[in-house]
């Protein structure tokens, strides 16, 4: 069993499910799986910007939804009632998204813990209020239609499902790759040592103000790009994209996945989309599983899946002695959060 | 001038109610410590407790609300042991993580047993009374009359009785409460059961004047929050007081400046005063 587990943590397993992802639309059943899997992986580009935030710096974000509906609606807008193409409204998705988070977070960010919660819960439904009221600008309740598709440069039709899931597959890898990177930089370490202690990281030196900021707009980038793509999938959006409630599902699919972990946001996003398409009864009451599920969770599993998983191994790896631990033990971000839970 | 005067009357009406709900939120948060995201819900649940009471067993108006408090509070503190005490040594992102599942159960529970229409209630105070042209429904006058009867009670119960004084011994230090013997998960329970029957009341007197559906806590507990930082977290008066100034920047914004953007209003107060003074307006120190 264990053989198997440590199997599924090589860099062999990742390749693996890339090529899963890669062949899925072969052995879908129809275009409407593929569909949800491209939706799915939208939405775990945006909780991975949620775990940047969240899980790294410890910062629970409340306004992600609202900075996901920015990307939407710049994205939106700009095709739809200016006239820009798509690759270039994509860009100024990003950037706005950027932008905007930027100025929200050096002003939220300077709260601290519970004060940084409200704070951006109440950003979050600053920015619902203003999509469903300015309606000169975002249509209001209406929403926006005839948004552009991407274009494939004369070489793939992205008005396709098929493509369009490769494309969003696509920046998936390079959103995971990058949170990859990001977790054993230097940079991605002073975020985890933010999270165990803001006073002790200061006393290390590190600038909290700015590295929380670059967190925060690192997250907001994500969501945007989320954002961007979802308006660019879906060519219709209203102000519900920026509810509340989308950021209380990526919270769930993220502390599902595995809070602060590399794999956990893909695993919880792409398990519970799935999970709720296959009991459509659910939509509508899925809340009243997830509710539970979510204070579950954080008694008895606070590390989700993923994280469960990876401590699992640890101190497998541990019990088995010197020859493997010295390669387990690099598994990242497993040993903060152990020194955290301990403390 | 008449106009101006109505505005009064709504603002003291709307800052009764938030500041009803920000008092229970602030007491939890003072022991606690715990910003309570399902505080909204208990206020939702308070509403449709009311409405079944009243519409379904055609109890009386006053019967209703107090049924709807014990069932209120008797929820919050099921929340407290089942959710919150489980998680008192967790970081505290867990807790804020759990009152939102708390907060997503009980919103898709009332949706799944009444639907997400909206309701009326009705209540057995619809005279008008008329000062001089001044026009005050009863409903409002009860709001503000109810309002200042329930701080008054709640004054006196943590200022002259023993069971109150502990919970003031709590908040003031949680150390200092332990070591005179008080019996911190009593406390919680009471404080968690108290801000319960705050959002009850509340929700009971405000649903006549407004409607009844499962989103409608929303609003209100964001505005509590916005309220209970302005008037410092934990703050008994400052809930009051930030509920009465977020209740007239309301009625009068909305009045004098746009009735589309009022619900705004109280968020870029927020926004204003925290980049100003990320501490709030009246705390001495953040957390």
């Amino acid at each position: 069993m264990f053989k198997f587990a440590s199997l599924l943590m090589t860099p062999a397993a990742k390749y693996l499910m890339l090529a899963f992802a890669v062949l899925f639309p072969f052995f879908a059943a129809n275009e409407y799986q593929v569909y949800v899997m491209a939706t799915a992986f939208v939405w775990a580009i945006a909780v991975y910007g949620l775990n940047i935030i969240t899980g790294f710096c410890g910062q629970l974000n409340l306004a992600h939804g609202g900075f996901f509906a920015i990307g939407a609606y710049t994205l939106g807008l700009l095709t739809a009632d200016y006239g820009w193409s798509f690759w270039p409204a994509f860009v100024a998705a990003l950037v706005m998204a950027a932008v905007l988070g930027f100025l929200v977070g050096i002003v939220s960010l300077r709260l601290k813990e519970h004060y940084f919660a409200i704070f951006t819960l109440c950003v979050g439904f600053i920015i619902y209020l203003l999509i469903d009221k300015w309606e000169e600008l975002t249509h209001g309740a209406i929403g926006v239609r005839d948004i552009a598709a991407p274009y494939g440069f004369g070489v793939v039709d992205f008005t396709d499902t098929t493509p369009f899931y490769y494309l969003v597959l696509a920046f998936l890898v390079f959103a995971i790759w990058f949170m990859g990177r990001l977790s054993k930089s230097l940079l991605g370490r002073t975020f985890i040592a933010i999270r165990n202690g803001d006073e002790l990281a200061q006393s290390l030196g590190i600038n909290l103000m700015r590295n929380k900021v670059l967190a925060f707009v690192l997250s907001t980038t994500y969501a945007g790009l989320a954002g961007a793509l979802y308006a660019g999938m879906v060519r219709f959006i209203g102000p519900d994209e920026a509810n509340i409630n989308h950021t209380f599902d990526m919270i769930t699919y993220l502390l599902v996945g595995g809070i602060g972990t590399i794999m956990g946001p893909l695993l919880g996003t792409v398990g519970i989309v799935w999970i709720t398409q296959s009991l459509q009864f659910l939509e509508e009451y899925r809340m009243i599983i997830f509710g539970p599920l979510l204070v579950l969770l954080v008694i008895f599993f606070p590390r989700g899946i993923a994280g469960s998983f990876l401590t699992w191994m640890h101190r497998k790896s541990q019990a088995l002695g010197s020859g493997k631990k010295h390669k387990e033990s690099k598994v990242n971000t497993v040993q903060p959060r152990e020194a955290e839970s301990n403390a | 001038m008449n106009l101006f005067f109505q505005q009064i009357i709504n603002g003291l009406t709307l800052g009764s109610i938030y500041g009803l709900v920000a008092l229970g939120l602030t007491l939890v948060y003072g022991i606690l410590h715990i910003p309570n995201f399902a505080h909204g819900a208990l206020y939702m649940v308070g509403a449709f407790m009311s409405y079944f009471f009243m519409v379904d067993l055609g109890a009386h108006y006053w019967v209703a609300m107090a049924g709807s408090a014990v069932v209120v509070a008797i929820l919050a503190v099921l929340c407290e042991r089942l959710v919150f005490h489980p998680l008192r040594h967790s970081p505290p992102i867990h807790d804020k993580i759990a009152a939102i599942g708390i907060l997503l159960f009980l919103e898709a529970v009332v949706q799944m047993f009444w639907g997400s229409d909206f309701r009326r209630m009705s209540s057995p105070f619809t005279g008008i009374l008329n000062f001089d042209g001044l026009i005050i429904p009863e409903q409002r006058l009860l709001i503000i009359a109810g309002a200042f009867v329930l701080v008054v009670a709640l004054q006196l119960f943590l200022r002259k009785t023993m069971t109150g004084a502990t919970i003031i011994a709590m908040a003031q230090s949680r150390d200092g409460a332990f070591l005179v013997g008080i019996d911190a998960n009593r406390v919680a329970m009471m404080t968690f059961a108290i801000s319960g029957v705050l959002a009850a009341f509340a929700a009971t007197l405000y649903a006549p004047i407004n409607l009844v559906y499962p989103a409608m806590g929303h609003l209100v507990i964001m505005k509590a929050f916005v309220i209970i930082i302005l008037g410092g977290m934990g703050s008994i008066p400052g809930a009051i007081i930030g509920g009465m100034i977020i209740g007239f920047a309301e009625a009068l914004g909305g009045f004098y400046i746009s009735t589309s953007y009022k619900d705004i209003i109280a968020f870029g107060l927020l926004v204003l005063i925290l980049s100003v003074r990320p501490q709030g307006l009246f705390a001495k120190g953040a957390h």
